[in-house]
């Protein structure tokens, strides 16, 4: 036991003490904002994780992604859909809690199983360190070279689809302004006057 | 079983993501907010990362495959976040609420 590794296991216990009651918050907290917040400590305790697992790269890559785009987004959801709203009770809620949380728990104690009673193959070769971010370039130019380019695809489309279902909805006005111009051809040079003497 | 020279074993790391990734299915099927619903999504995709993480350096250490995946998996997860967060603000446009309870248009 030197002084490494005992730095590792406790950066280890605190950054698994963040992830677990952090995810706790999210799940249970009603205030949404706070879940937000809490959900922002997780990722970046999650970074920390790929830190002591000698992945530089993909920590700084969760930090950005994550916590600065995924985080941010749904905090603006939130401030955007926020309106106080008691919700409806319904019954049996309990109960249905109640199970789900029993089902999870099943779910918890098989992969509990499966974790501790499988041989993993350790140890493996020799993690490479600080050349991970060359390898990875290597990888995404060669053999993963397909998904790089479907996930570049996949942006597109999703950003190209989150602004058609997000934006609001003003063609209608438009055609029927269009109607508009339509019936009226003699006074169609000015809608606005139009408008006005309707009134 | 478990390797004891490395100073945390790879099962530490498997057993927190389990606890995250079961953490995140019951506020998946819990959450009345579809807000936190979205959020627990994103507690499972981080769950099954840390797995990847894991293994790509205790097993694959060489050829960091895991890694690869795993930054596949967080552009896919900043894709979802996109288009369901749109879809929410769509719903919340025609309903004027967030209440899971209440979305039933694809009932049949």
């Amino acid at each position: 036991m030197n002084i490494v590794s005992s730095t590792q296991q406790i950066c280890f216990l605190i950054l698994t003490i963040i992830i677990i009651g952090g995810s706790l918050g999210v799940v249970l907290i009603n205030n949404i904002v706070y879940s937000a917040f809490l959900l922002g400590g997780v990722f970046m305790s999650v970074a920390g994780l790929y830190l002591l697992l000698n992945a530089s790269f993909v920590a700084a890559a969760q930090v950005l992604v994550y916590v600065g785009a995924v985080n941010v987004l749904i905090l603006f959801a939130i401030m955007l859909v926020n309106k106080r709203e008691e919700l409806k009770p319904i019954k049996g809620l309990k109960i249905r809690k109640f199970f789900s949380g029993i089902v999870c728990g099943g779910l918890l104690l098989l992969l509990f199983r499966v974790d501790i009673t499988t041989k993993w193959s350790l140890p493996g070769p020799k993690a490479i360190g600080e050349e991970a971010t060359e390898r990875i370039g290597e990888h995404l130019f060669t053999d993963y070279l397909l998904p790089f380019e479907l996930a570049s695809v996949l942006l597109l489309m999703a950003m190209i689809g989150a602004i058609v279902l997000a934006r609001r909805d003003i063609f209608i006005d438009k055609a029927q302004i269009n109607i508009q111009q339509q019936n009226l051809i003699d006074n169609s040079n000015n809608i606005a006057l139009i408008d006005q003497s309707e009134d | 079983m478990i390797n004891s020279e490395a100073p945390i074993p790879l099962e530490a790391y498997l057993l927190v993501a389990s606890i995250l990734f079961c953490i995140g299915v019951w506020g998946l099927i819990n959450s009345r907010n579809a807000v936190r619903v979205l959020m627990s999504i994103e507690l499972m995709l981080n769950a099954v990362n840390i797995n990847m993480m894991a293994f790509s350096s205790y097993i694959d250490g060489d050829l960091i495959r895991g890694q690869v995946f795993t930054v596949f998996v967080i552009t896919v997860a900043a894709a979802e976040a996109a288009v369901g967060l749109a879809i929410l603000l769509s719903l919340y446009r025609n309903r004027t609420t967030v209440d899971m309870e209440s979305f039933n248009l694809l009932k049949w």
